[in-house]
């Protein structure tokens, strides 16, 4: 039996576990269409709104993602404090706007419950949808609990508002291996979350009184101005999150590390991932240490901005480093294995890199453990793993 | 201590809730919980699984369950058609909805591990009115392992149920869990 049990802390579902935070948050306007994984999300929020918990807010409901990710533009524009959430085809179809929010500066901070993308239709997990966002200027922290989904919002919200930041931020769960899991999770108060995150102040806002505009026209000679401003608040956002990390560590006693967590940081070899599957990484990375293999494991949190002088710093000395993705670029590789192989540009480290788990394929332990050995022995190269045997037609 | 169990049940029959049900009342008794399901396009009447793992450690794993110690069988029927028993460890144990009892449905799955049956399905129409096993499966899992006591179940419906369903799904829990407890210990 465990000895300490925080009081605070229920056994609830991870779409709870990330509603009860976005309410603490105190947001003004949220706007959301539904799509599984994400729905229950919005359901708990909506029934939240319904029975009077949400002050100063409005919850609106959208036709679509589009127009949900469209309403929050000029909500967030107007100063309003939001919160969207969604997943695969809702988040491409908010992608027009969502690279337009990031180019105005606008905080919006989103939940992504990760699912993979049409066609063929899935609605089982993968890291593809967030993926393809990449390039949109928007922060992407990947969680790997539902109490990691938890603390992420209020730090979002502090980060994606800080003066130096002022960019969307998406939190990344992964969908049913988090949304439907039901866990302890330690869930916050609100004072606790009324003293780390001030109300949303914004310098500009749309207002009659001092008219601005917001996405403009911008020709050539502006543009790239606008462009390298967002580079450089994803530069500054870096060292924001580090701050902001460490505050969250203090003021709720649990340390989620900074860009990256690093489990046994001598080791000889590591392998590299972000999400949910983290947590199985650890029982497989201790297993393979108890049978002499000397293997650490890198948890990246942070994909954009991308850490790239953390594991620099962190891979130094590696001799050998396994990168699981579970998403590709078509056409080249896994997405984490080619920021990892850019970062590391120089190094001597054998990258191998593998796609595993998509469109919601379970990751056993036991395969697992036999891809990290196989490929630290030299007898597992890079590629897609757990792929059966198939005949491709080629009409 | 680690306690892995596979739940396998037909849509509708509320074969997530009874995984979700049990996470949350073994928390109450002090285990780390967690539960999760494995979904298909969910839909009345196609087989469904959900998992649960009941734990003295905080739960890092995520995977599906493929060596359950034990393995409840919400639906009668399923033994036709799914391999509800694969990789049921040998000191682990079937729990199941079978009216016929537990030598048939020995014979019948070919398993070495211990088999404990309830119909279900007789117990839930007779008191909710409707097919709907998942809490007499909850009680009757709690019954046949002795893991969480009758009264943390009968505090967790209070959370699940609302109105009329409050009570109907104590004595259905109440019932089962007996039942099995005299078959079981």
């Amino acid at each position: 039996m465990p000895t300490e049990v925080v009081w605070m802390m229920k056994v609830v579902r991870g779409f709870y576990s990330v509603a009860h935070a976005v309410k603490l948050c105190r947001p003004n306007v949220i706007c959301a269409y539904p799509i599984t994984p994400q729905t229950e999300i919005v359901e708990n929020i909506a029934e939240m709104y319904a029975n009077g918990e949400f002050e100063n807010c409005r919850y609106i409901t959208a036709e679509s993602e589009f127009a949900a990710a469209s309403i929050l533009v000029g909500a967030s524009a107007a100063g309003a404090r939001t919160f969207t959430a969604t997943c695969s085809q809702g988040l491409i179809l908010m992608s027009e706007v969502l690279f337009n929010a990031a180019g105005m500066r606008l905080p919006i901070v989103l939940v992504n419950t990760n699912r993979a993308l049409s066609a063929p239709l899935s609605i089982w997990n993968d890291l593809q949808d967030s993926m393809a966002l990449r390039d949109a200027g928007i922060i992407q922290l990947y969680v790997e609990n539902n109490q990691e989904a938890h603390d992420a919002i209020p730090q979002a919200y502090k980060i994606a508002e800080n003066r130096k930041v002022l960019l969307p931020f998406m939190v990344c769960m992964d969908g049913f291996k988090l949304t439907h899991a039901y866990e302890p999770v330690d869930l916050l108060d609100q004072s606790l979350v009324d003293n780390f995150l001030p109300p949303y102040k914004p310098e500009a806002y749309l207002t009659t009184k001092k008219p601005l505009a917001f996405g403009c026209y911008a020709p050539p000679h502006v543009y790239m101005e606008f462009r390298v401003a967002m580079q450089n608040a994803m530069e500054r956002a870096k060292s924001v999150m580090r701050d902001v990390f460490r505050e969250w560590a203090e003021v709720s006693g649990r340390n989620w590390g900074g860009h990256l967590e690093v489990v046994h940081p001598d080791a000889k070899f590591f392998v590299v991932s972000m999400g949910s599957i983290v947590g199985l990484l650890r029982k497989v990375v201790e297993e393979l240490r108890k049978e002499g293999i000397d293997v650490g494991l890198i948890k990246l949190r942070t994909f954009r901005p991308f850490p790239a002088e953390d594991l620099r710093k962190e891979l130094s000395s590696a001799e050998k480093i396994i990168v699981l993705d579970r998403s590709i670029s078509l056409g080249y590789e896994g997405n984490l294995s080619i920021e990892l192989k850019s970062a590391l540009y120089g190094f001597s480290a054998e990258i191998i890199s593998m796609v595993i788990g998509l469109g919601g394929r379970d990751i056993p332990k036991e395969f697992l453990k036999d891809l990290i050995k196989n490929a630290i022995l030299g007898k597992e190269g890079s590629g897609f793993k757990g792929v059966k045997e198939f005949e491709e037609v080629i009409p | 201590m680690l306690i892995e169990v596979r739940f396998h049940g037909r849509g509708g029959q509320g074969v997530v809730t009874a995984a979700d049900f049990l996470a949350v009342a073994g928390f109450k008794e002090g285990y780390y919980t967690l539960s999760f399901p494995t979904f298909g396009a969910e839909k009345r009447g196609t087989p469904v699984a959900s998992f649960l793992r009941i734990s003295d450690e905080p739960i890092v794993v995520r995977d599906e369950i493929y060596q359950p110690d034990y393995v409840v069988v919400l639906d009668p029927s399923l033994f036709e058609s799914v391999n509800v028993t694969s990789g049921l460890k040998s000191d682990g144990m079937l729990i199941a909805n079978y009216p016929k009892g537990p030598e048939e449905l020995k014979a019948k799955a070919n398993i070495k591990s211990k088999v404990a049956t309830i119909n279900a399905t007789k117990l839930a129409i007779e008191i909710l009115g409707r097919p709907i096993t998942n809490t007499a499966m909850v009680g009757a899992f709690a019954g046949a392992t002795g893991i969480l006591k009758l009264e943390t179940l009968k505090k967790t419906v209070e959370e699940f149920f609302k109105g009329a369903l409050i009570e109907k799904n104590k004595l259905i829990i109440e019932q089962a869990y007996n039942q099995m407890r005299e078959v079981c210990r």
